[in-house]
């Protein structure tokens, strides 16, 4: 049987799953939308324990991690493989950084009782604990895609290396960038709904 | 009966061991295949478990079981029969095995994926089943793992959750690969005026998996965050909403209805021209009906709230908008009645199965619009109608469809014909099992015997022990088909490539197919019901 390659198949087939990752967020923004159309007040006086200086800087962390993949892409399709590995791993030393972030965050926020079930939490009123419930499902789960972008880069670094995606056949590179690109804009919408809305 | 050796085709051994040869196969046909060895199996375990409920049921009080044991029991009879037999079945066993051959492929868009596909399935299959024996017992909350009390429950909810959650990835990625594939790999000349309506059906299901399972996933994912991480989405204490739960969850799981049912419905409308000799009546409008049921089919979830609590301005458009849903579905039924008036009718097993869907698929549709009026659901609401209701659309809709394709694609699978007389008995004694078995769930609800009950009011007796006589019924009826098929498989009459003489391109090739689908690719130059070119001695 002769390799069956599809160019414009193997992009759709990625562009499919990607709206099917949107819509698995999809349930929580709209958990989101309505707990906060419930507690406006808790909302707001809860992201102000937020630390937007480490927000901020893991947003611009994962743009550039954006831009390195976008230009891993570019170089390998120009027929430059090393540049295409070199620019994966920036962008994996970016995702690396944005989790380091992340990890001081949250450990922040735990070392203070603010978990579920934690000893600051449990005491508060319903509002402010719906809004941690939800920053630590929805960062985490963010944080998760995260750790899957990077599992998926590595595999098709590993690919390039052996040659096996080339400048001729590049898409495995370009849906690892396009999923990448959406775990970016997934953040976009998580940093301004937790971080800024007070 | 004859033992002549059929031409082994796609299932002959390769000379490596069974395993790489079998679960490690790109090839779509195997994949399909193995799918249906598992739904099956999977189908005999739901079964039995039904079988155990209505014994249980037969006198007032306890039988035999206890009560821990009926709701573990009633709770994985569904967990087992909606998402690991009635979901996958059609697609992804039938769609797998011929819809590739329907395009003139040689095989799906992404092969190894569907390789993968299949993997989590049985990963997902097996981890149901490991939650029925490890933990702290079976889970006990019904199908739908409605909070709060799936979140309480010490019962083993988070494996089986998880069950669910691997099944839900598969079947996304099973549905993309469908669409690719139909987008991407017909042969030169099949337009999509000229596609099967079983490819129809399929795509229309296909954008409801990839559409719909998702929020599921994060739905069951956050039971299980609930249980494991304390995590108070769900939970009011915490500023959380139980109704939001009820839903997320339906906003797949009734879309996952049309997941059920269409491709049943695309197996029927290949079917009946076959069977009638005339093309199909209304080829576009059936296609617009699947595409539609897909559409208004997922506006729809909120219907099985109407005594949550929602707003009365929100239960009536959900109420109109579950109407609409009975428009395109009336179509389809229309339109194959159409296709069938003035056709040289053959009754042969696949038509009689087809027929027995249009008529249970009728009872189940239409007492859908008595539950689908907010103002007779409040009185049947979480009874014994819904249960009936439930079956008729899903074992007399999809369960029949799935029979039909079976019936239908059977000597195109294996070469070889089952004996018709036995066929035709099985299907006339489960048309009567069903009705036994569901219709008195009908008149139980509509007296207000409430569902997921272990014990009841002597009142009920009778017509919850006519409703165990019709299980038995049903049993029979399903052992005579099974006995019939696995028998044939080994020893039935041998057919040529087109015993039924079907104008779709899978019955242009040798029975069972050979691994390299096409040896040139087809050209297609006519629709799929125009049977005019159709040669006799294509047949057996």
């Amino acid at each position: 049987m002769t390799e069956h390659r599809d160019y414009q198949g193997a992009k759709m087939g990625m562009w499919i799953f990607l709206f099917t990752e949107i819509l698995l967020f999809g349930g929580l923004f709209v958990l989101y939308s309505v707990t906060l159309g419930r507690y406006p007040t808790e909302f707001h006086e809860a992201s102000k324990l937020l630390d937007v200086t480490m927000g901020t800087t893991n947003t611009v962390v994962l743009i550039t991690s954006s831009l390195f993949a976008a230009l891993s892409v570019v170089g390998l399709q120009r027929g430059n493989p090393r540049a295409a590995k070199g620019f994966i791993l920036l962008t994996l030393g970016l995702a690396c950084c944005f989790l380091v972030i992340k990890y001081f965050e949250w450990s922040h926020k735990i070392h203070a009782g603010l978990y579920p079930g934690g000893e600051t939490l449990v005491q508060w009123e319903p509002g402010r604990q719906a809004f941690f419930s939800l920053y630590y499902t929805m960062t985490g789960l963010h944080g998760l895609h995260v750790i899957i972008g990077m599992g998926v880069f590595l595999w098709v670094w590993t690919r390039i290396a052996a040659g096996t995606c080339t400048p001729a056949h590049f898409v495995a590179l370009e849906n690892a960038g396009l999923y990448w690109h959406l775990v970016d804009l997934i953040w976009i919408y998580l940093f301004p709904l937790y971080y800024l809305i007070t | 009966m004859t033992t002549d050796a059929v031409s082994p085709g796609f299932m002959a051994s390769g000379g490596k061991s069974w395993v790489r040869e079998w679960l490690f196969t790109l090839d779509h046909k195997r994949i399909g295949m193995l799918y249906l060895w598992c739904i099956t199996a999977f189908f005999a375990v739901g079964v039995l478990l039904g079988l155990v409920i209505r014994m249980e049921l037969f006198w007032p009080g306890k039988d035999f079981i206890g009560q821990q044991a009926y709701n573990a029991i009633f709770t994985m009879h569904g967990v087992i029969m909606i998402f690991i037999v009635v979901i996958p079945s059609i697609p992804a066993a039938f769609g797998n095995l011929f819809l590739p051959l329907q395009l003139g492929a040689e095989d799906v868009a992404f092969p190894r994926l569907n390789t993968f596909s299949f993997w989590l399935y049985a990963i997902g299959g097996a981890t149901a089943l490991i939650s029925l024996f490890t933990g702290g017992g079976a889970p006990d909350t019904g199908w739908t793992f409605y909070v709060p009390f799936s979140a309480a429950t010490t019962t083993n909810v988070s494996v089986a959750v998880a069950a669910v959650f691997i099944l839900g990835f598969s079947s996304i990625l099973t549905g993309l690969n469908f669409i690719v594939t139909i987008h991407r790999l017909r042969a030169p000349g099949l337009t999509w005026t000229r596609l099967t309506l079983f490819a129809w059906a399929l795509y229309a299901t296909a954008w409801i998996q990839v559409l719909a399972t998702p929020i599921l996933s994060i739905t069951v994912l956050l039971i299980v965050v609930e249980r494991v991480l304390g995590l108070g989405i769900f939970d009011p204490a915490r500023g959380g909403d139980p109704i939001l739960y009820q839903h997320l969850f339906w906003i797949y799981s009734h879309p996952a209805v049309y997941i059920m049912i269409l491709p049943a419905m695309g197996v029927i409308s290949d079917i009946i021209p076959v069977f009638c000799r005339k093309s199909i009546f209304g080829y576009k409008t059936i296609v617009g009906s699947s595409l539609a049921i897909a559409f208004a089919g997922s506006l729809v979830w909120a219907h099985h709230m109407f005594v949550s609590g929602m707003s009365d301005t929100a239960v009536m458009v959900f109420s109109f908008l579950t109407f609409i849903v009975a428009v395109p579905s009336a179509v389809k039924v229309f339109n194959w009645l159409s296709t069938m008036y003035k056709g040289s009718i053959r009754l042969e097993p696949p038509l009689i199965y087809a027929l027995g869907f249009i008529f249970l698929f009728a009872m189940g549709g239409i007492t859908g619009l008595v539950l689908g009026s907010a103002g007779t659901d409040m009185h049947v609401h979480d009874t014994y109608f819904v249960v009936g209701h439930f079956h008729y659309v899903i074992f007399g809709g999809t369960g029949f469809g799935m029979f039909a394709a079976i019936h239908y694609w059977f000597p195109k699978m294996y070469g070889r014909m089952y004996n018709r007389k036995q066929a035709i008995a099985a299907a006339l004694i489960l048309v009567v099992g069903l009705n036994g078995l569901y219709f008195p769930m009908y008149l139980l609800g509509l007296e207000g015997m409430p569902r997921r009950y272990y014990d009841y009011l002597p009142q009920f007796t009778s017509l919850h022990q006519l409703s165990t006589y019709g299980s038995w019924i049903t049993f029979v009826g399903l052992a005579l088909m099974l006995w019939n098929l696995i028998r044939s498989r080994y020893r039935g009459e041998p057919v040529g490539r087109n015993p039924w003489k079907a104008a779709t391109l899978e019955w242009t090739l040798p029975s069972p197919p050979p691994t390299h689908n096409f040896d040139t690719e087809p050209v297609v130059t006519h629709g799929p019901y125009d049977f005019s070119q159709v040669r006799d001695d294509d047949g057996a």
